[in-house]
C-alpha cells in the first residue's frame, strides 16, 4: 500500500482548507443558529447614564408582558451569590447585572427571560428602573485626581488600581540625560474594539435530570471557561459541558466572561429551560471587550550619530469601570516589556499606571498578544520621531540599531530571551522590493511641487505563544496546551486540540502537521476543536498562541505515535527495533530500502497484529509546555500620498514581509497578514470608541464605528523571510497577529512622513481626514 | 400575518408577525441558518439575500411581510444537484473566506454582480461588494474569487 505523494497534503503546502465546503454551503454552525426544544430567550436592560445611583428597579410592567418567564436584578443575583464575578486575572471583581451604582453608560442593569426573542426585548423595554445620575469620570487624567471615586465598593477609596515597572529606573534616567539627543513625546493608542461579526452569545441549558449544564458559547477559551465557572457557580467541573460552536471571528472579543452568559446560565438553573443570549451590534460595541485605551510617554537617548542609548515608556491605562483586563496573572500590563522591540537598547524602563473611569471594563488582547500591539506602536512611532530629530533616514536609523543576528538568543534589557531572527535581512529585503531609494527621490521631486506623499516603516518584533508555566498563567491556571490523536486502523485519525479556531484555519493546519510527521493523508485526519467533554485541557486560542503552544503539543503527539508506530513496524518487519528508521515518510529496514511499511499499514497491524508487550492501538496525547516565547518579526513599508486640500490619506502601496518561522500552510499565513493588515489600517485611519463629556458612548454602531470596506482597503502585497524558532518542535512563530501589531505604526510613520514639510510631527489615531486637514491648517496658520 | 414565500423554489407559508424580519423569518421559519445577522443597521450585508433573482437585499432590513409572493434564493439555494456553484467552488479555491461569517452575503452579493455584470473589473467588484463588511480576509481573495467565477461562468453560461 503506496502512499500518495506523502508532501502533497503536509508542511509548507498551500492546502485548501478543510473547513470551508461548510461555510461555503452555509451549512456553518454558529451559536444563533441552534435551536434547543423549549429554548427561552435573554434580553438586558442597560443603563442610559455612565454613572448612576440605583434607587429601585420595577419589573412588574415587564412581568405583564406575554411570553416574559422571569426578570432578574443584581439584587437576584447577590442572592444567589453570583452578583459579582472575579475578573480575568483575578484582582478585581466585575458586577454582573449593576448592584447599588450602574457605573458605565449600557452597563447591564437587569436581564428579561421570555418565550420568544422579541418579547424579551418588549420586556426589556418596560424594565422601570429609577436611577440618580452621579458626575462621570471620563478621562483617566482626570479620574487620578480622585475627586469622584468611582469604586465605592472598594477597600482602598482611589482610582488607581496599580502600578506595574519592569527595567532599570535610575540607569535608564541617568543615560537620557547623558544622551546629546532626546525625544519625549505623548501619543495614545486609542480605545477601540474588535467587532467580530458574530456578536458574542451562549445558550444555557441546565439539565434537571442529568444534573449536568451544557453552554454553548461563543468562546475562544472553552475549558478556561468550563473551570471558570465551576469555580464561581461550585458546581463540580464534571457537570459542565461548553461547547463553542463555529464562531464568526473572534480577535480577543470572545476570550472574557460576560454577564450575559452569567444571566442566562443562572435563567437556565432558576426555570430549567434553555435560555439563549445574543448580544445585538450596540451590545457589542458597548459592553464586551474593548481594547487598547493606552496613553504613553515615550523617551528615547541617543548619540549624535544615531546610536540609540536608553529607552523609557511612562503609561497611563484607562481600565474603564472594572479592572477586567485581559492579561495573564503575573503580567498586569501583558507582554508591553516587548516595546524595546527589535532593537539594542543598552538600557531601558517602563512603568504604567492603570486607572477606572466610567467607561466599559475590557483591555482585551485585539488580535494581539497582551499589549504587544500598543508596545509595537510606541516604539515604532518613537524611532521615527528620533529619526526626524536627528535628520536621519527612518531606514538608516534602523539598521544601525537593529539586535543583530549573532546576538540571539538575545536577552531584551526589560526582561525577555529573543528566540531568533535577522532583522537586517528582512528590512533589506523590503527596501529593495518597494525600490527605496526611488520612492524617496519621488518623494523629494514631490515636495518641490509641494505634494505630500510620505513612506512608513515598521520593523516590529513580537513576543507570542504564552506560555511558559513557570511565567504565565490565567487565575493560576498555567498555559500549556495539549493535543490528542487517534489514529483508526484504517489509517485515517482524530485530532483534537485546546485550541479554538475563529477563521484561522485549524481544521487545516493542525492536520498538516500530523500528516507531515506520520507521513498520513492530511485529507484523512479529522480535527475537532471547542467541546470540553472531547478534547484535552487547554487554554484556547488567542495572543498567537495556537501555533506555538497547541501546535508543538500536536507536533509531540504525533512523534510519541511515531515511536509506538516504531515498535509496531519492528514486528512486522521481523527487524530489530535499532534497525528500524523512519525514511521519506516510511519505516524501513536500514539499508534494506524493499523492505518497508507504511503508517496506514502500521495503523491497521495495531489494531490487527500488535506487537507482543507493547500496548494495542495507535493513540497519543502530548500536553506541551512551551520553554520560552516566540518572537515573530516583520519589516512593514507603506507609501500614502496625502491629499492636502481634502486631508484625505490613499495608501498607495503597502508591503509586509513577515517571518514567523516554519510556516504550515502559506496560503493561509498571507490570508491572516491580509486580515490582520486590514485591521491595523482600520485602527489607523478609522477607529475609535470615543465618549463625550457627559459619558455617552458615541459609537455605537456600523455607522458610527467603521469597518473598512473593499473600497477603502487597500492592496496587500506580502513576502517573507524564514528564521526558524530554535525551540518549538516545528519552528513555528505564530502569525496572526503580527499583521495587526506592526501595520498601525507603518501607517502613521507614512502620513506623518508626508506631513513633515508641514512642520507636523504626530497626530493620534486615527487619522481621519478631518482630523489630518485640521492639523495641515493649524500648520498653515500663522504663529 | 398569512404570507406565501417561495425560498430557493420551495413555497413557505406562513403566519408571522408584521415585525418579523426576512433574516429571522428565513432563519426560524423556514430553518435555512446560512443567512446571518450581524449589525442590525443595515451595514455588514452578511444577511444579504437575492430578492426574485435579480436585486441582493439585506434581509434584515426588510420585512417577512415584504416578501409576501416574492422569490428569494438564499446561499442554500446556490449549489445544484449537489454541484458547487462556481462562486462557492472559487471562494474555496482562492481563499475567499476564514470565519465563514460573510461568506454567505460576499456570495450573494456577488451572484447578482455577475448576473448584471459578467466581466467585471476589480473596481467593479469592489463597488458591488462595498456593502458587505469582512474582517478577516481583508477583501483581496474575495475579489481574487469572484473573478475566478467570472472566468469560470462565462465559461459555463449554463451553470448560471
Amino acid at each position: 500500500m503506496a502512499i500518495d505523494t506523502p508532501e502533497r497534503h503536509s508542511m509548507g503546502q498551500s492546502m485548501k482548507r478543510k473547513e470551508d465546503p461548510r461555510f461555503i454551503r452555509g451549512a456553518g454552525r454558529y451559536l444563533d443558529d441552534i435551536v434547543l426544544p423549549n429554548m427561552l430567550y435573554l434580553a438586558l436592560v442597560h443603563s442610559p447614564y455612565p454613572h448612576a445611583k440605583i434607587n429601585k428597579i420595577d419589573k412588574t410592567a415587564a412581568l405583564a408582558v406575554p411570553g416574559v418567564k422571569a426578570v432578574l436584578t443584581g439584587e437576584d443575583l447577590v442572592a444567589a451569590s453570583l452578583g459579582w464575578i472575579p475578573t480575568f486575572h483575578g484582582y478585581d471583581k466585575q458586577m454582573v447585572l449593576a448592584v447599588g451604582k450602574a457605573v458605565f453608560q449600557y452597563q447591564e442593569v437587569a436581564g428579561v427571560v421570555a418565550t420568544s426573542r422579541e418579547a424579551a426585548f418588549d420586556g426589556a423595554d418596560l424594565v422601570d428602573v429609577d436611577y440618580e445620575p452621579l458626575p462621570p469620570v471620563i478621562d483617566p487624567f482626570e479620574a487620578m485626581k480622585d475627586q469622584q471615586i468611582i469604586r465605592d465598593d472598594r477597600e482602598n477609596k482611589t482610582n488607581h488600581i496599580y502600578h506595574w515597572e519592569v527595567g532599570k529606573r535610575d540607569e535608564t534616567d541617568a543615560a537620557l540625560a547623558a544622551s546629546a539627543v532626546h525625544i519625549d513625546e505623548m501619543m495614545e493608542f486609542q480605545r477601540c474594539h474588535p467587532v467580530p461579526l458574530e456578536p458574542c452569545g451562549c445558550i444555557s441549558d441546565m439539565n434537571g435530570g442529568t444534573g449536568r449544564l451544557t453552554i454553548y458559547m461563543t468562546s475562544q477559551a472553552p475549558h478556561a471557561h468550563r473551570t471558570v465557572v465551576s469555580l464561581v457557580t461550585g458546581i463540580p467541573e464534571d457537570k459542565i459541558h461548553i461547547v463553542s460552536p463555529d464562531l464568526g471571528g473572534g480577535f480577543g472579543n470572545k476570550v472574557p466572561v460576560y454577564p450575559g452568559y452569567v444571566v442566562a446560565t443562572v435563567a437556565s438553573v432558576v426555570l430549567g429551560q434553555p435560555v439563549k443570549w445574543v448580544e445585538n451590534r450596540t451590545e457589542n460595541l458597548t459592553t464586551t471587550g474593548f481594547a487598547r485605551d493606552y496613553h504613553m510617554r515615550v523617551e528615547i537617548g541617543a548619540t549624535e550619530d544615531g546610536k540609540i542609548t536608553a529607552l523609557k515608556v511612562k503609561t497611563v491605562a484607562d481600565h474603564g469601570a472594572f479592572d477586567a483586563a485581559a492579561d495573564p496573572t503575573k503580567y498586569p500590563a501583558g507582554l508591553f516589556g516587548i516595546v524595546t522591540g527589535s532593537y539594542d537598547f543598552p538600557v531601558a524602563f517602563t512603568e504604567l499606571d492603570a486607572y477606572f473611569t466610567n467607561k466599559a471594563p475590557g483591555g482585551v488582547a485585539y488580535r494581539c498578544s497582551f499589549r504587544v500591539t500598543e508596545a509595537s506602536y510606541a516604539i515604532e512611532r518613537g524611532m521615527d520621531m528620533l529619526a526626524a530629530k536627528l535628520g536621519m533616514d527612518p531606514a538608516e536609523l534602523r539598521l544601525k540599531n537593529f539586535v543583530r543576528k549573532d546576538q540571539f538568543p538575545y536577552p531584551s534589557p526589560l526582561g525577555f530571551v529573543y528566540d531568533s531572527g535577522d532583522y537586517h535581512l528582512t528590512l533589506q529585503k523590503a527596501l529593495d522590493k518597494v525600490g527605496y531609494q526611488e520612492l524617496r527621490k519621488e518623494q523629494a521631486e514631490k515636495r518641490k511641487r509641494g505634494e505630500l506623499m510620505g513612506i512608513g516603516i515598521s520593523t516590529f518584533t513580537e513576543a507570542v505563544g504564552a506560555g511558559p508555566s513557570k511565567h504565565f498563567d490565567i487565575m493560576g491556571i498555567k498555559m500549556f496546551d495539549s493535543a490528542e490523536i487517534r489514529i483508526h486502523p484504517t489509517g485515517s485519525g482524530i485530532i483534537r486540540a485546546g485550541t479554538k479556531s475563529q477563521g484561522q484555519g485549524h481544521e487545516t493546519t493542525w492536520a498538516q502537521i500530523v500528516a507531515e510527521e506520520l507521513g498520513l493523508d492530511a485529507q484523512d485526519l479529522m480535527v475537532e476543536e471547542g467541546d470540553t467533554d472531547t478534547a484535552p485541557y487547554g487554554l484556547g486560542t488567542y495572543a498567537s498562541r495556537s501555533t506555538p503552544v497547541a501546535g508543538g503539543a500536536i507536533a509531540l503527539a504525533a512523534r510519541k505515535i511515531r515511536e509506538r508506530a516504531k515498535k509496531i513496524a519492528a514486528h512486522v518487519l521481523e527487524a530489530s527495533e535499532d534497525d528500524i528508521e523512519w525514511e521519506n515518510y516510511k519505516f524501513q529496514v536500514a539499508g534494506v530500502p524493499g523492505k518497508s511499511i507504511t503508517m496506514k499499514e502500521i495503523a491497521f497491524a495495531a489494531y490487527t497484529n500488535p506487537a507482543p508487550g507493547t500496548e494495542p492501538g495507535l493513540e497519543a496525547t502530548f500536553y506541551y509546555d512551551p520553554p520560552n516565547l516566540t518572537f515573530p518579526h516583520g519589516a512593514y513599508i507603506a507609501v500614502v500620498d496625502v491629499d492636502a486640500e481634502t486631508g484625505f490619506t490613499k495608501v498607495r502601496s503597502f508591503l509586509a514581509i513577515d517571518d514567523c518561522g516554519t510556516v504550515i500552510n502559506p496560503m493561509i499565513v498571507q490570508g491572516q497578514i491580509h486580515g490582520g493588515l486590514t485591521e491595523g489600517f482600520a485602527i489607523a485611519f478609522m477607529q475609535e470608541i470615543r465618549f463625550d463629556e457627559g459619558g455617552n458612548h458615541l459609537n455605537t454602531n456600523f455607522t458610527e464605528y467603521l469597518v473598512p470596506t473593499s473600497l477603502e482597503t487597500p492592496h496587500w502585497d506580502t513576502d517573507s523571510t524564514c528564521t526558524p524558532s530554535p525551540h518549538h518542535p516545528i519552528g513555528a512563530k505564530g502569525v496572526g497577529e503580527s499583521p495587526n501589531v506592526g501595520s498601525p505604526a507603518a501607517f502613521v510613520n507614512a502620513v506623518m512622513d508626508a506631513l513633515s514639510p508641514l512642520g507636523i510631527k504626530h497626530i493620534d489615531m486615527p487619522l481621519t481626514r478631518a482630523k489630518v486637514w485640521n492639523a495641515i491648517q493649524a500648520s498653515k496658520a500663522p504663529s | 400575518m398569512k404570507i406565501s414565500v417561495t425560498v430557493n423554489g420551495t413555497v413557505y407559508e406562513r403566519d408571522v408577525e408584521p415585525r418579523r424580519l426576512l433574516a429571522y423569518f428565513l432563519r426560524e421559519e423556514c430553518g435555512l441558518t446560512g443567512t446571518h445577522v450581524g449589525c442590525d443597521s443595515s451595514s455588514c450585508g452578511v444577511c444579504t439575500v437575492v430578492l426574485d433573482g435579480e436585486r441582493a437585499v439585506k434581509s434584515c432590513t426588510m420585512f417577512a411581510v415584504m416578501a409576501d409572493g416574492h422569490e428569494i434564493t438564499t446561499v442554500e439555494g446556490l449549489a445544484k444537484g449537489g454541484k458547487l456553484h462556481p462562486l462557492q467552488q472559487a471562494f474555496w479555491d482562492c481563499h475567499g473566506l476564514q470565519c465563514g461569517y460573510c461568506t454567505p452575503g460576499m456570495m450573494m452579493t456577488s451572484l447578482v454582480l455577475l448576473k448584471n455584470n459578467p466581466n467585471p473589473t476589480e473596481p467593479e467588484i469592489r463597488e458591488a461588494l462595498s456593502g458587505n463588511l469582512c474582517r478577516c480576509t481583508g477583501y483581496q481573495n474575495i475579489v481574487k474569487s469572484v473573478q475566478q467565477a467570472a472566468t469560470e461562468l462565462s465559461r459555463e453560461p449554463a451553470a448560471t
